[in-house]
């Protein structure tokens, strides 16, 4: 059945899998949101180690998620991997490069003789989950803001602002969707924190968390409205269908919703799948708030990477050359190529369903501080 | 139009690759080969149930723990620098390169990712079979991932499975299968493969070395040892094995790199292998210069390694650059004029297809898909740049191989002298098993150095020099992350080597 597919539908296909994939990775940054909360809601050193325990069993999934968002890009519209990874150089130098100092920090922080100290570790970790989360957010925002870059008829890019991406992060709507982003990583961060650890043993980590859920929810909001309203109101950019010239509309991404109500009920039920998460856990006695509210950062971001590709839409716009922009179908990797990726991706729910397996072998019981004093436990 | 930029913005971009890469291997063949050991260790503890051989197994998965965390770091660069630093490449051969990529992160991270924690915290939480299955599944998605970035590494020294599509002026996949089974593939994951099995197991024996000059945990020096050694032994012999096999494939798809390593200039018949030598510096392309100021040769053997046939012809460096008709070498010169066609010609077809010619479209296409075989060279300027850095590449390509004949010497003595109980004695060996897991480095990061300097200029093998490849960047930002990442990845070295030593001086008991 695969291998009959017309490339317009793989190319759908592989939008929408690699907007799983980036959507299952900002529900996954409640690992970074988790690390930012580290000095505020740990105030011994037995919390600290919970905290970071709790986290360190998932950061890897994380990391792995976002590598495999970039590859899936890489494998499925090469266009636009060479173009913002070559063009807007600076924002995804920086990205990864806090990535590189998370990775080491959980192994590295608490082991003798690690030649920079607890601390610079801990610091490693909140710049990841500030810094990383914010310029992710920034870099997702081109998608509707737009971007600086010419393809020459070889499709070579050549940037033309001399900030290579870092432009992003000047756009108020860009840092919106940043900031909202990291406060919503900080807000899942403590859905899942309350939800992982047994608190029996450091009585006053739980309340702090509980509060931190309610007070990060409400800083994310106005930046949440702001990026939404300005997205409904803002110009967008568009594809004609007939002659593939793209121009600027008014209200674009308002239409892309009108036009795909689906998408908009996606948007507001993860809206509401959050809200849920937020008061379960925030204002109630609820421990399974991370659930709903991941799904629903899942449904927001599914709705967001749509409405940005979907409808003849570009998705990777460029304001310093229309025609140069990047849309799923001048992007997208070949027929036979998307064909046999199509197959791989059938691995999909394999890789899911066993991850799901692992979770719950690992978590069915919570972490506790009498773990992390036992010989017999490796902990971070 | 197409435009070569400064060499100065281009060898910053390999400065920078050459040492992201570098640094990313310090770690990666020792997860490689310690998560196997790992997983020996722990099927042993679980068939036997003595506890010494669980508090063994726990020690070498801590060492093997700090490893993973900077191996992971290290990485994440390598798999985003083809776009920031290779963006031309990464458009016109991403319909080919990105997929392995994109399998490497579905099939093989996520399970390391998954299996690491419960191989690490999983201890007193799930079955002592299910851990057990955990630690296979780590090594099992080390070395899956493995596989793949080296089929997408043997694709750019052997492109297979692909057509260039002048549309979209890049290449595109035709056969997985072929990308995924091509010889070099092969031969590059088995021979990289087992030789980090390889320094796994010199790590071993490197640590319990130096436990037994110490005097401590000597039981469990010794176990560790035995395991090691066997397993290293039969690595280094299937390194040697696939070595071969990856000179063969050299000669066959990448002669100029096996006349590199080999410093072959003029191609002979019945051609002698050096087995140790040293290079005349001044030697250039084309001139009469003796190659070498000394050297010891086994005479006809490179012949029989590279063509399988005793006698045969094995083109040298001129010949590769200059031609020879009578063996029926066609020179990079030659390929040169034909590769500038083909350039013209796909520059003449993206015209006449602006214009709305289709006549003209059609006739510069036929003529470019005549000459499209040297695309590459088209973009060389002098026959002489198709030549690899010669000395580099022999002098790696030779330590490697002496390296690695040592270790098999090596692998066989310590487990020898361990299984009649005698190692402890003999400090001189053990001061070798020490200095050995150094000397697996060295071996190890040469071989690359083979496999990549000894391909230049070709970021595609004859379709696609660096110069291309790059990123249209001003050459400051790429010197400027060159040095963010080498001062970034010699500090965190500097930790991990620092943290190691601790564990290992705190030994099997501590934390």
């Amino acid at each position: 059945m695969i291998g009959n597919l017309d490339l317009s539908t793989l190319q759908y296909i592989w939008w929408i899998l690699a907007s799983i994939v980036g959507s299952l990775f900002l529900f996954m940054t409640f690992v970074q949101g988790g690390q930012t909360l580290l000095w505020q809601v740990a105030k011994t050193d037995d919390e600290k180690g919970l905290v970071i325990n709790s986290l360190g069993r998932k950061w890897e999934l994380t990391f792995t998620t976002l590598v495999l968002f970039g590859g899936a890009l890489f494998a499925a519209f090469p266009k636009f991997y060479a173009t913002s990874f070559g063009g807007a150089y600076w924002v995804w130098i920086l990205i990864l490069f806090t990535f590189v100092v998370q990775a080491v920090s959980y192994e590295f922080r608490k082991k003798p003789n690690n030649l920079l100290g607890t601390g610079t570790y801990e610091l490693f970790l909140f710049i990841n989950g500030t810094i990383g989360i914010l310029l992710i957010g920034a870099a997702v925002g081109t998608f509707f803001t737009g971007s600086n870059f010419v393809l020459n008829e070889y499709n070579w890019v050549r940037w033309t602002n001399p900030l290579r991406g870092l432009e992003a992060a000047f756009s108020l709507f860009n840092l919106s969707l940043g900031i909202f982003l990291v406060f919503n990583a900080r807000v899942l961060g403590a859905l899942y924190l309350v939800n992982n650890i047994d608190f029996s043993g450091c009585k006053g980590l739980e309340p702090r968390l509980r509060k931190a859920v309610l007070v990060n929810f409400l800083c994310s909001l106005p930046f949440l409205l702001y990026f939404l309203v300005k997205l409904l109101i803002m110009d967008g950019f568009t594809i004609d269908p007939q002659t593939g010239v793209v121009s600027v509309v008014a209200g674009k991404y308002l239409a892309n919703l009108l036009a795909m109500p689906w998408v908009l009920g996606l948007l507001l039920a993860g809206v509401l799948l959050v809200i849920w998460g937020v008061v379960a856990t925030g204002l109630k006695e609820g421990t399974s708030g991370i659930w709903p509210a991941g799904l629903g950062t899942v449904f927001v971001g599914l709705s967001v990477f749509f409405t940005a590709a979907f409808n003849n839409t570009p998705f990777y716009p460029s304001k310093a050359d229309l025609q140069s922009s990047l849309s799923i179908f001048n992007a997208s990797s070949s027929h036979y190529t998307l064909t046999a990726m199509t197959y791989v991706a059938l691995l999909i729910p394999v890789v899911l369903g066993y991850i799901a397996y692992v979770w719950h072998a690992m978590d069915s019981k919570k972490l506790g501080k009498e773990e992390l004093l036992s010989d017999e436990a490796e902990y971070y | 139009m197409l435009e070569q930029t400064g060499l100065e913005l281009v060898n910053w971009a390999r400065a920078q690759f050459a040492l992201t890469a570098m640094f990313h291997w310090i770690f990666v063949p020792l997860t490689l080969g310690l998560s196997f050991l790992c997983a020996f260790f722990e099927s042993i503890y679980v068939k036997t149930g003595k506890e010494e051989w669980r508090r063994l197994t726990r020690f070498w998965m801590r060492l093997f723990g700090i490893n993973f965390a900077i191996g992971v770091a290290t990485g994440i660069i390598l798999e985003f620098e083809f776009g920031t630093n290779w963006s031309n490449y990464s458009w016109m051969v991403g319909d080919i390169f990105g997929a392995p990529l994109a399998i490497e992160g579905l099939v093989a991270f996520f399970l390391e990712a998954t299996f690491f924690a419960v191989m690490f915290f999983g201890w007193d939480r799930v079955s002592k079979g299910f851990h057990l299955f955990s630690t296979w599944m780590v090594a099992i998605g080390s070395n899956l991932s493995a596989l793949w970035i080296l089929v997408a590494n043997g694709w750019m020294q052997f492109p297979t499975g692909m057509a260039f599509n002048p549309d979209k002026a890049r290449f595109e996949m035709q056969n997985f299968w072929d990308v995924l089974f091509s010889p070099v593939a092969v031969s590059k994951f088995t021979h990289t493969t087992s030789s980090g099995f390889l320094l796994g197991s010199l790590f071993v024996i490197s640590v319990s070395s130096w436990y037994l000059l110490k005097g401590r945990h000597k039981d469990m020096a010794k176990k560790s040892i035995v395991v090691a050694s066997v397993f290293g032994l039969l690595s280094a012999l299937f390194v040697g094995f696939t070595g071969d096999e990856a000179a063969y494939t050299d000669a066959q798809k990448q002669p100029m790199k096996l006349a590199a390593f080999e410093g072959l200039w003029k191609g002979q018949e019945n051609a002698g292998l050096v087995a140790l030598g040293v290079l005349n510096p001044d030697k250039r392309p084309g001139d009469d210069k003796d190659p070498f100021i000394f050297e010891i040769r086994v005479p006809g053997l490179l012949s029989l390694l590279a063509n399988r046939s005793p006698g045969s012809f094995v083109p040298g460096i001129d010949d590769l650059v200059y031609g020879n008709s009578a063996q029926g070498v066609m020179g990079a010169d030659e390929k040169i004029k034909r590769g500038k066609v083909a350039i013209q010609q796909l520059a003449a077809y993206k015209k006449a297809q602006q214009l709305g010619d289709q006549v003209a479209a059609e006739t510069a296409l036929q003529k470019f898909n005549d000459y499209k075989a040297y695309l590459g060279f088209g973009y060389l300027d002098s026959p002489e740049q198709a030549v690899p850095p010669v000395g580099i590449t022999f002098y790696s390509f030779h330590a490697m191989v002496a390296l690695g004949t040592l270790f098999i010497l090596i692998f066989f003595i310590f487990l020898v002298l361990t299984m009649k109980d005698r190692i402890e004695g003999q400090r001189a060996l053990l001061l070798l098993g020490v200095l050995s897991l150094f000397l697996g480095f060295i071996a190890s990061e040469a071989g690359w150095v083979v496999a990549e300097v000894g391909r230049q200029p070709w970021a595609i093998q004859d379709l696609l020099p660096v110069t291309v490849a790059r990123t249209d960047i001003n050459v400051g930002s790429v010197k400027t992350t060159f040095f963010m990442f080498l001062v970034t990845f010699t500090v965190l070295f500097i930790a991990e080597v620092g943290i190691m030593l601790k564990q290992i001086q705190i030994g099997p008991e501590g934390k």
